[in-house]
């Protein structure tokens, strides 16, 4: 049955993956005017000899089918070509080496959403209407209504130049850096035992992935709310209330575990959008990943760098959400026989 | 996306809820006070010209950076003091409310229209149209809304209809995908099937038929979409791709304080608490609105 279930969800990625690829691909080729004169922007003075020949260096001169199939080859085989900004280095290469703080961030920015979102939300449902409900969700509603960008600049000047509480940029104190083993900075320290690195790089999170986190959270815990209070009327609830079982097995492990399944798919829903919150944040503090990292590509009209973080991130998005597949069909069988994938995806 | 929460409340009658919309609505004070709150950020918009003390791209060399009126530094001449070029930020929030409402507003219309349009088709035709539309939609949605407008702005740079356009890219989706689900539902519904015997034309079935009942839930849609545009324009503007440099805009005005946000907090700040209450209000009214249309929706 999970065979069934599992190849049949993979082959479903096929036609997400080259329609993924397709958009990617053209949406950059609407760049008006040619990608060689902007990368030989500042170049000075070349000849018209020269650029047919970079021209035909980067494939620009073979019709646009023949440069998508190149594309599609290349990026397959994780080639997306070189750099126009980066002295002419592999997009690849300059890519993976901001991969690690991306991936730091978001994965901070997860922990502390659901680390709120989820007693939040389960608080908030035992009583409905009650003081801390109301309180909680008028929270999640300026939670999603804050502007991310401004957001960080807030928390910049309160905490960082008022305060002078937390760093307001970068990833971590110079001269702290830890040995490189996973390259989440945090992590590394933390297994080196290099405390004062681990405690800088903490530091250094703790803003831009409050940001980060602060739509997730909202979104979570609504979710998850609004499931447990349907949850918490059904009979069995009753029922094993009723069998006099303490009332934190009953929420903690027969209601929660019914409400979990419609809030996996907003958790990988969210967590996608952290993706793109990174470009946005990255940028407010100045944090040396990917987000940044295509922001500032687009400011250098680095068109193959632009296209690779975009690829990643629509990449890393449809793996997130079979990845809420999967771990909403194993909690709940019902989902692996019957429906279509578009029944679990009910987003 | 709530429907455990569907099957635990009475199905009332769409015909009674829509009775009672306008009195749920007017009952919701915190609805009714954020529709009083997009009113005046619409008037705001409409009459910049009369309301905005300054014109909002003068530069005032004398009066850079100069502090809100209440501050020591402010003058009462910049209410909410100017920002690194001397411009009015006041002006400059009054007129920003133009950009962000006009192309909120275009944005939400076009992916209504051809978003529940498509959807509309696919749903009741099905077949090829359907299917081709369905692996579009699956693509779109591999992406992050943001990351695909910023990739389409990357290639166009700051431009208004390219910002519509890359707004809309994705956006359409959600409104196919509500009126498609509908669409299919009543395709073997009892009152077409009805209507069909009657001899009802095909667009009759549709666009008298069948649009009305999905009508509720794409206005709720819409409301909340129009939040998301929002942000997602001043975002991209704050990143320098969306509004062009020359229109004031919210989102360049928070990009044009941050490099002083340590001198002058007030160029960041104000603009931006302009979109948290924009937004903040055009939600709770999309709130309140799906409590008054569509309670099954509601979390």
């Amino acid at each position: 049955m999970w065979f069934r279930f599992l190849s049949r969800r993979l082959l479903q990625l096929i036609p997400v993956l080259i329609g993924v690829s397709f958009i990617v691909f053209f949406t950059m080729r609407l760049t008006p005017g040619d990608p060689i004169e902007h990368m030989l922007g500042q170049a000075g003075r070349v000849t018209p000899q020269q650029v047919d020949e970079l021209r035909s260096y980067y494939g620009l001169d073979r019709p646009l089918a023949v440069q998508y199939w190149m594309f599609l080859r290349h990026a397959a085989g994780g080639d997306f070509g070189m750099s126009y900004s980066h002295h002419g280095r592999p997009v690849s290469e300059v890519v993976l080496e901001r991969v690690p703080a991306t991936v730091e961030l978001t994965l901070f920015a997860f922990l502390l959403a659901l680390g709120f979102a989820i007693p939040a939300g389960i608080l908030a449902a035992l009583r409905p209407q009650g003081i801390y409900d109301r309180t909680t969700t008028l929270g999640a509603l300026l939670g999603i209504s804050l502007p991310g960008f401004w957001l960080g600049i807030v928390l910049m000047i309160l905490f960082g130049l008022r305060l002078h509480w937390l760093p307001i940029s970068g990833r971590i104190a110079l001269g702290l850096a830890p040995e490189t083993i996973t390259g989440l900075d945090s992590l590394d320290a933390l297994l080196t035992g290099n405390m004062p690195a681990f405690w800088s790089a903490l530091q250094h999170l703790l803003l831009p992935g409050l940001v980060l986190a602060a739509p997730m959270a909202a979104m979570v815990m609504r979710m998850l709310r609004s499931s447990m209070i349907g949850v918490l009327q059904q009979d069995y609830v009753q029922f094993a209330r009723a069998k006099g079982l303490p009332e934190t097995v009953v929420v903690g492990k027969h209601a929660l575990r019914n409400a979990v399944g419609p809030t996996i798919n907003v958790v990988a829903l969210q967590t996608g959008l952290l993706l793109s919150g990174n470009m946005i944040i990255e940028t407010v503090f100045q944090y040396p990943g990917l987000g940044k990292l295509a922001v500032d590509g687009i400011g250098a009209a680095d068109y193959p760098l632009v296209q690779a973080v975009v690829l990643i991130y629509a990449v890393s998005y449809v793996g997130l959400n079979l990845a809420a597949d999967i771990l909403q069909t194993a909690l709940d069988p019902k989902l692996r026989t019957g429906g279509s994938y578009g029944a679990v995806a009910g987003r | 996306m709530a429907q455990s929460l569907a099957d635990n409340r009475p199905d009332e009658g769409r015909a009674d809820a829509r009775l009672g919309t306008m009195r749920l609505l007017v009952g919701n004070r915190v609805a009714l006070a954020s529709g009083v709150l997009i009113l005046v950020f619409l008037a705001m918009g409409l009459f910049a010209p009369w309301l905005a003390p300054h014109d909002p791209n003068q530069q005032h060399p004398d009066a850079i950076r100069a502090a809100p009126a209440w501050q020591s530094g402010g003058n009462s001449t910049f209410l909410l003091g100017t920002d690194g070029l001397g411009r009015d930020l006041l002006s400059r929030i009054i007129y920003g409310a133009r950009v962000s409402i006009a192309l909120g507003v275009a944005v939400v219309l076009l992916t209504m229209v051809v978003g529940s349009g498509l959807g509309l088709l696919a749903g009741y035709f099905g077949g090829w149209l359907d299917g081709v539309l369905s692996r579009v939609v699956d693509s779109l949605l591999a992406f992050p809304f943001l990351v695909l407008a910023l990739a389409v702005m990357a290639a166009t740079g700051p431009d208004l209809a390219a910002l519509v356009l890359a707004l809309a890219f994705k956006g359409w989706v959600d409104f196919y995908r509500v009126s498609r689900g509908d669409a299919l539902a009543a395709r073997q519904a009892d009152y077409v099937m009805a209507a069909r015997g009657l001899g009802a034309s095909t667009p009759h079935l549709l666009l008298c038929e069948i649009l009305p009942n999905i009508v509720p839930p794409i206005i709720v849609l819409a409301a909340l979409r129009m939040a998301t545009i929002i942000i997602a324009e001043a975002s991209l503007s704050f990143l320098g791709i969306g509004v062009p440099p020359s229109i004031p805009a919210w989102g360049t005005m928070v990009a044009d304080g941050r490099a002083d946000i340590a001198t002058a907090w007030w160029i960041a700040t104000f603009p931006g608490l302009a979109i948290l209450l924009l937004v903040l209000s055009v939600n709770l009214l999309g709130e309140g609105l799906r409590d008054a249309l569509d309670p099954r929706m509601s979390l």
